[in-house]
Parts: structure tokens; C-alpha cells; sequence
């Protein structure tokens, strides 16, 4: 972490502390909408950061971190409606499950030498599955869809993540700056340079004396179980879960978009693009609505369209571009 | 009982003709191109489409219809992999995949705003008839689809096997290399390749608008769909693709028919990941060297 | 001198191919050994099998006594043998400092003395002022030094060099040359090393092996091994004619 202070020069670190300021700060200015808005960029900021860790640092393309979302979100929703257990502790069974999860499709992958594209499409098959599978699961709600009770006498508990905009606004800001810094500091780390070695060549890593096997499950492991943090951040913000949406493929892209657009393996990649693409996608909205036009197609196919333009054109990200553009990075030397 | 299960099975073989069909297209470039063609069943919901208003505005037969769309779509996939996928040849895999899933994102979402999200059936006239042989009935509309989709697979192993062309594309597969080094010019062949499978999957979707009303989401399903059953029949095997094709279309009908019909693809699923780990060079293909 | 590897009557088949046919020898510590042969004579399999990526058919292999064969390569590498590519894998988007500090960190956790190991290594492979770059756009011949750096920097007690000089100009040979001297001197590493140019195999190997079509032909020192009529004949032919 105070590396990541380090290498940053003068301009960088100003840089940084004044974003940071305006962000602790933004609720006083800004309106519900815009902190809505900004709620959500955090929130991408932290499931892209998850899942920047196992394809942009150990080379794991994943395709079905929705799955982990899911997983999260309905586990805490469940023990909340069911048994008034509180997502502060539903979180710890909630990750679990999803870290047993992702442990298994990582054993399955790297014990039988599933790689690459076939690794991409296990991770979409086990989302899917599991998606069909929630729509029979009677107790969750089915295809029909869980819900958490709006309580008006419970909004102020805030240990129950019963709150308002204001609070989720804050959550999210802990747990995107959380990622970073897990980030930042995994990168720096014995696992993370292993990481990356798996990455850029695993006969290579091997030859080095690196346990390929290890590595790999260590990351799946940490990206799903933050995941599934976001999961249960998910669930209680917008108290509600379909097997239709939480898992569904589409979903698992939308988290993918951003780490992709930003830079992969960065720290601020995926940053920069949840705060490239979130406002982007509201903007767009915001027009073709006004042009009575489908919104929701509109906005997708734009996405579509930068997420081909960016691997067209700088298949890096727009980070690595960026930091060099504007001097934010010192040159080691 | 056992009139039942042989009308599930005989309706799965049918279905599962077609899915050999779309999947065959994948096959191809998959297995030649080494794309990963993310975009695959997205092509195919363009397809059924395509015939759906060529049917609707002028009352073209979809078994007909299949003709031009197959020929448009051979244009399109040649063009597509000659400017915009062609540049991505010698990039990391994934580069190219988050190309396709971009392509895919915008031709369902493109759907979505012209044609809607709701399901629009294309009334076929002969929909609702059907053949009584024994004990058996047969919907006459799978039939035809069928009988077409065997058509045009058959034109296609012909096309491999007799033409220079197809010789050299399996040369191109087989060795890269050698076939750069013995002066084919494997750009083109790439071209050609993707142009053929895209070919396949404009008949193919031609021919699911006999069976299934056109809906925009389905182009996810049907890209999965046809991964699953390529890499189950083993990359590379076009006879395995048919053959996978058929076994999906027929777990699919026993699984919807025993269990649930909403639970049928899970059934492929499951089927894949067993594929995956038990058998990753697929039920027909051959052990990596 | 003890014997820090002994490869007892190897063998590898291919698919009915004898890669390498019943090989032995010892390789004592602190020595430099050459293995020379042809192209297609079994040298990158002998390498593979020692080094944990394939798995001998027959034979044994013992490093300080104790069998290796049938390990895998990172376990290999973590009892102290590791081994370069004849074809370069370096990290390709990675600086060429954490490519070396990728192998520091076999066996250190501290990253801060990963770092100052790496950069020893480097500067005694004369790599140090290029250590910011990204190892794909290094030259050969420094890609070849950065493969040695990386394997050098997990400390090993035996480095097996897969042709390191290949590809190589004769004044840049010679500077490889002067550096695993230095390596084997002044670390104390040994050094079993497959090599084509025999300039460098004369002026640096104690021992040697020939090797062809995967069968041992001749073994000893170097000036007894080019003499032997077999290896003038399958191998060295004109080039070491008086
Ligand atoms: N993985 C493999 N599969 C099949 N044959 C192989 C394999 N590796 C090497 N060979 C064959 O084994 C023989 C020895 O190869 P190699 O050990 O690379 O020779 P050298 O390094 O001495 O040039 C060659 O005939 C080569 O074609
Ligand atoms: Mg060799």
C-alpha cells in the first residue's frame, strides 16, 4: 500500500487525494440520483477489482462471476427472511458458499487441465446451471423472485443493512477502496508476482519452482469470496433477487466490462472504468429516453460497441494510456 | 408407455438435427480459425429473424428462405473475418473472445429494439400437421426442418471432401504451417471457413423458425448451446458435432419430458461440464498429441 | 567430489521413437558437465526428464540422493535444480526485474529481499541497467541472459542450460561463457549444460556426454571425448579435423 503511495509521483498523488476527497464529500452536493449513481460505480468498482484479481493478475478468464454474486446475494437475503439472521453474520456463510463454489469449478479446472476458452465456458455452464437450479428452489422464491421486506420501523439499523442511500453510499465506498488497496498490495506480494508469472507463461512458473496448482486455487478462492461480498451488498440494496437476473451471463459481462475498458491487471484499471462506463450507460439512458427510444437495448449495444472498440484499439485498457498521458505514475529508475 | 418415449426420442433426433446443423458451423471455425465465434447463437437468432419477416412480408417458405439467408450470411462472415476479425489473429485468446461477446451484445440488443422482447410466433401453415406412422406422431414441420438440415450437412461433408477448396481448409487445420509453407493463401481459406460457418448457421436459423418463435434472448442460449455440443462431440469432429447434436436434442427432449421443460438445458450443462473433465477431447475427437 | 546427480540407464520412447536410450552418468558437485549431440539426439528430453516435465520410461534419477524422476517441475526446482528453455519463455509483459524476482521469491517471502536479490543477479549478468523494461522487447542475446538471471536467482545447486549460446555472435558468446565461469566459481553452482558451439564447451565443461539417436557414444573429458573416432565421425566431423 505505501507503495502504491510511492510510485505514484507528486502529480499522481494529488491527484488521488483530491478524488478520494471528493468522493468522502460528494453526498453533501450531490442529489439522491447523482449519489445513486455514484453508489453504483463504487459497486462496480469493487466486483470488477474481484475479478481483475483472477483474470488481470493470475489469467483466469472467468465468465461466470455472476454466479458468485448470486450465490452471496441469496444466501444472506435467505438467512435474513427466513430467520432474521443479520447480513453481518449471513456474510461469513454467504462467502463460504460461494468460495466452496468457486473451489470446486477451480479444482475441476486446474486438477483436469481445463484451460482457456474451455476454462471460460465451465464458468459459464456452472453459472447457468446454477441458474436454472434457483428457479426451483421454492424457499428462495423460485423464478418468481426473493424479496427483502421494506420495513419502515427497521431503516435506521444500520448493523442489519437496513439503511438509506446516504449509508449504501458509504458502504460502497469502504468496500471499492478495500478492493483497491487488497489490490494494490496483492500485486506487490509473493502471490501476486506468482500470479502474474501463471499469466504470462505457466511452463515457465512452473520451471520456477511455482506451485501452478496453489496459486490458482488461492485466486479463486479470494475472487469469489469477495464476490460474494458484493453479493450481499447487492441483495440489500436493492432487496430484491431473480435467478434471471443476478445470474445470468449478461450479468457476469456487465462486471467484466469495467476491469476490461480500465486496464486489466492495474490497480486503477478497473477504477477507471466503472467510472467510464457507469455514467456513460446513465447518459445514455437519460438520451434515448428522451427519444422515446428502447433505452435498455440502446445501452447495451453501446457497451457492445466500446467493449469491441477498446480490444480494437487499446486492448491494454485506457489506464496504462491515461497514467502515461498525464505523468501520474513515477518512472522507476 | 413406450409409444410415448419413442415420440420424445424421434422429436429430439429431429430437434437435434438442427442443433447438429448450428453447431457444425461453430465446428468449423472453431476447429480451422481457431476463433472462439462467442457470437455464434446471437447469428442464429438473426437468422430466424431474417425468415420470420421474409415469411411474414412476403410468404417466403423458411425452407426456401434458408437458400438466400445462408448465401447472405456466407458474404457477411467473409467480410467480418477479412477486416475485423482478422486483425485479431496472433492476439491472446481472450482479446478475440471479448470481440465476439461485443458483436454478440450488439446483433441481440440490435434485435431487441426493432423486433421487441416478446416472442413472435411465425404461424407456419403446415405447423400444426402431422404424420401418423404406427404408433408414432411426427410433427411435419420438424420433418422438413430436418430432412433440409441433413441437406445441407451433407453438402458440407461433400464440400470438405471433394472440393479443393475443403481439402485445403483441412489441410489449414491440421497444419497451419505446412499449409502456409505449400503456398495456400490461408487468409482467404480463414475467410472462406468463417463465411461457411456462418452459412450453417443462417440455414440453421433459417430452419428453427419451423420449431421455435424468434425471441432476442435466445442468442445467448444458442451460443451455449452449440459450444456445448461442439466440445462435446470433440472440437474438430464434424461427424462428432452431428452426433452431439442429436444426443443433445434427444437428452434434452427425455429430460424435459421426465423432469421439467424449464429444466431441460441443465441437463446439457451437467453434460458438458462431465465432457469437460472426463473427456476434454470431446466423444469423437482425437487425444492431443 | 560427490555426486550431486546421477541419472541411471534413462529411457524415453515416444510413440515406438527412442528419444533417449538407457543413459547414465554422475555429475559431481561443483563441476561443469556438457551434453553434446546432434540435433534430434535427445538432449532437451534428457533436460525434461531431469527437470520433472516428462517422466522417464526407465532408469532412475537421484539428486543428493534422493530420486527426482516423476516429480513434478516445481518440485524439482524447489529441491535446487533449475533448468533455462532452449526456446526463451521469459514474462513477456512483465520488467526484466520481476521476471528475476519471480524466481528470488522461490525461496524468500520477504519482497523487499527478493528485490535486492534480483538485482544482484542481475548486475553479475551485466542486465542491470535494462531491468525496467519489459522483457518483450529485449534483444535475444539478452533474453537469453535474462533466462539464466531467473533461473540463477532461485538459487540452485544445479543449473541445467538448455543451448543458452545458440543464436549467439562469437563476442557475445564469450561473454556467456565468462559469466557461467563466473557462476561456477564464484557461487559454487554446478552446471549441466547442453551445448552446440564447441568453442564454449572446450573452454568451460570438466566432463562431457555425446549423444546420438538418444543412445551414449562417448563420455569423459573433453579433449579425450574429441579425439574418439565414433564422435568425429557421428558428430563432430569436418569441424574438429585438425
Ligand atoms: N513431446 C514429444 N513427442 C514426440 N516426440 C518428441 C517429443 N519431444 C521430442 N521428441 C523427439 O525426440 C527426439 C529427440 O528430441 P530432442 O530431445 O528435442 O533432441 P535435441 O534436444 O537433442 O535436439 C526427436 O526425434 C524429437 O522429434
Ligand atoms: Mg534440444
Amino acid at each position: 500500500m505505501i507503495s502504491l503511495w510511492r510510485d505514484m509521483n507528486r502529480r499522481g498523488q494529488v491527484v488521488l487525494v483530491v478524488a478520494v476527497l471528493a468522493m468522502l464529500l460528494a453526498p453533501v452536493v450531490a442529489t439522491r440520483y447523482l449519489l445513486s449513481v455514484l453508489t453504483l460505480i463504487l459497486y462496480f468498482v469493487y466486483v470488477g477489482q474481484a475479478w481483475n484479481l483472477m483474470m488481470g493478475y493470475a489469467g483466469q478468464l472467468s465468465l461466470g462471476h455472476a454466479l458468485y454474486v448470486g450465490l452471496g446475494g441469496y444466501v444472506a437475503a435467505g438467512l435474513w427472511v427466513h430467520f432474521g439472521i443479520g447480513p453481518w453474520l449471513g456474510v461469513i456463510p454467504a462467502v463460504a458458499i460461494a468460495a466452496a463454489f468457486g473451489a470446486f469449478i477451480g479444482w475441476l479446472a486446474f486438477r483436469f487441465g481445463i484451460e482457456g476458452v474451455y476454462f471460460s465456458l465451465l464458468t459459464i455452464a456452472f453459472a447457468e446451471f446454477t441458474r436454472i437450479g434457483f428457479d426451483h428452489i421454492g424457499p428462495l422464491g423460485g423464478a418468481g423472485g426473493l424479496f427483502i421486506p421494506y420495513q419502515e420501523s427497521r431503516l435506521g439499523e444500520w448493523w442489519n443493512l437496513r439503511g438509506g442511500q446516504l449509508f449504501f453510499y458509504y458502504l460502497a465506498f469502504v468496500l471499492a477502496g478495500a478492493a483497491v488497496l487488497l489490490t494494490a498490495w496483492l500485486a506487490r506480494s509473493r502471490l501476486g508476482h506468482q500470479w502474474m508469472a501463471i499469466r504470462e507463461d505457466e511452463t515457465a512458473a512452473r520451471a520456477l519452482g511455482i506451485d501452478v496448482f496453489r496459486a490458482k486455487m488461492k485466486a479463486v478462492l479470494i475472487s469469489s469470496a469477495m464476490t460474494a461480498v458484493g453479493g450481499v451488498f447487492y441483495a440489500f440494496y436493492y432487496n430484491n433477487l431473480f435467478p434471471a437476473q443476478v445470474f445470468e451471463m449478461s450479468r457476469s459481462i456487465e462486471l467484466i466490462l469495467g476491469p476490461i475498458v480500465g486496464g486489466l491487471g492495474t490497480v486503477f484499471g478497473p477504477v477507471i472504468g466503472a467510472f467510464v462506463l457507469t455514467p456513460l450507460g446513465e447518459l445514455l439512458i437519460a438520451v434515448t429516453d428522451k427519444a422515446g427510444l428502447n433505452a435498455p437495448g440502446a445501452k447495451a449495444i453501446f457497451f457492445g460497441l466500446v467493449l469491441m472498440i477498446i480490444i480494437y484499439l487499446v486492448p491494454g485498457g485506457v489506464w496504462p494510456w491515461l497514467s502515461r498521458r498525464l505523468g501520474l505514475v513515477r518512472r522507476r529508475s | 408407455m413406450l409409444s410415448i418415449w419413442l415420440n420424445v426420442v424421434v422429436q429430439g433426433v429431429l430437434t437435434g438435427l438442427l442443433y447438429g446443423l448450428m453447431a457444425l458451423g461453430l465446428s468449423a471455425i472453431f476447429g480451422v480459425v481457431r476463433l472462439v465465434n462467442f457470437a455464434h447463437g446471437e447469428f442464429a437468432v438473426v437468422a430466424m429473424y431474417a425468415a420470420f419477416v421474409l415469411f411474414r412480408a412476403w410468404g417466403v417458405d423458411p425452407l426456401w428462405s434458408m437458400l438466400p439467408i445462408a448465401a447472405v450470411f456466407f458474404v457477411v462472415g467473409f467480410a467480418l473475418q477479412r477486416t475485423l476479425i482478422n486483425a485479431f489473429v496472433g492476439r491472446p485468446d481472450y482479446q478475440q473472445f471479448i470481440l465476439l461477446v461485443g458483436v454478440a451484445i450488439v446483433l441481440v440488443n440490435g434485435l431487441l429494439i426493432v423486433f421487441g422482447p416478446d416472442a413472435q410466433p411465425a404461424n407456419l401453415p403446415y405447423a400444426f400437421d402431422s404424420y401418423l406412422v404406427g404408433p408414432l406422431i411426427i410433427d411435419k414441420v420438424r420433418v422438413y426442418a430436418a430432412v433440409a438440415a441433413l441437406a445441407v450437412c451433407a453438402a458440407l461433408f461433400g464440400f470438405f471432401r471433394f472440393t479443393r477448396t475443403g481439402t485445403a481448409i483441412r489441410a489449414c487445420a491440421d497444419n497451419l504451417v505446412g499449409a502456409a509453407v505449400v503456398g495456400l493463401d490461408v487468409r482467404r481459406l480463414y475467410a472462406v471457413t468463417f463465411g461457411i460457418g456462418l452459412a450453417c448457421v443462417g440455414a440453421a436459423g433459417a430452419l428453427m423458425v419451423t420449431i421455435a418463435d424468434p425471441v432476442p434472448g435466445l442468442g445467448p442460449a444458442y451460443t451455449l448451446l452449440a459450444f456445448t455440443i461442439v466440445i462435446i462431440g470433440g472440437l474438430g469432429s464434424m461427424a462428432g458435432a452431428l452426433v452431439a447434436g442429436l444426443l443433445i436434442g434427444v437428452s434434452e427432449a427425455v429430460a424435459g419430458f421426465l423432469i421439467a421443460p424449464s429444466m431441460k438445458s441443465m441437463f446439457s450443462f451437467a453434460l458438458l461440464i462431465a465432457v469437460l473433465v472426463l473427456r476434454p477431447q470431446g466423444l469423437l475427437g482425437k487425444k492431443p498429441a | 567430489m560427490t555426486a550431486l546427480l546421477q541419472v541411471s540407464g534413462v529411457g524415453k520412447r515416444f510413440r515406438g521413437l527412442v528419444a533417449v536410450d538407457r543413459v547414465s552418468f554422475t555429475v559431481a558437485a561443483g563441476e561443469i558437465f556438457a551434453v553434446i549431440g546432434p540435433n534430434g539426439a535427445g538432449k532437451t528430453t534428457l533436460f525434461n526428464m531431469i527437470a520433472g516435465v516428462l517422466k522417464p520410461n526407465q532408469g532412475s534419477i537421484a539428486f543428493r540422493g534422493e530420486r527426482i524422476d516423476g516429480l513434478t517441475p516445481d518440485a524439482v526446482c524447489r529441491r535446487g535444480v533449475a533448468r533455462t528453455f532452449q526456446i526463451v519463455r521469459p514474462f513477456p509483459a512483465l520488467t526484466v526485474e520481476d521476471n528475476v524476482v519471480i524466481g528470488a521469491l522461490l525461496h524468500r517471502t520477504d519482497m523487499e529481499a527478493a528485490r535486492r536479490h534480483a538485482r544482484d543477479v542481475l548486475a553479475t549478468l551485466d542486465l542491470h541497467d535494462k531491468r525496467d523494461i519489459v522483457a518483450s522487447s529485449l534483444t535475444l542475446p539478452d533474453r537469453k541472459r535474462l533466462e539464466l538471471a531467473r533461473a540463477l536467482a532461485t538459487d540452485p545447486k544445479l543449473l541445467l542450460l538448455d543451448e543458452v549460446m545458440a543464436g549467439l555472435r562469437p563476442t557475445e558468446t564469450d561473454r556467456m561463457v565468462d559469466i557461467l565461469r563466473r557462476i561456477n566459481r564464484e557461487m559454487g553452482t554446478t552446471i549441466l549444460l547442453i551445448e552446440h558451439v564447441m568453442r564454449a564447451v572446450m573452454a568451460l565443461a570438466g566432463h562431457m556426454l555425446v549423444l546420438h539417436h538418444g543412445a551414449p557414444i562417448a563420455q569423459g573429458k573433453p579433449e579425450e571425448v574429441v579425439r574418439d573416432a565414433k564422435v568425429i565421425s557421428s558428430y563432430l566431423g569436418a569441424e574438429a579435423a585438425p
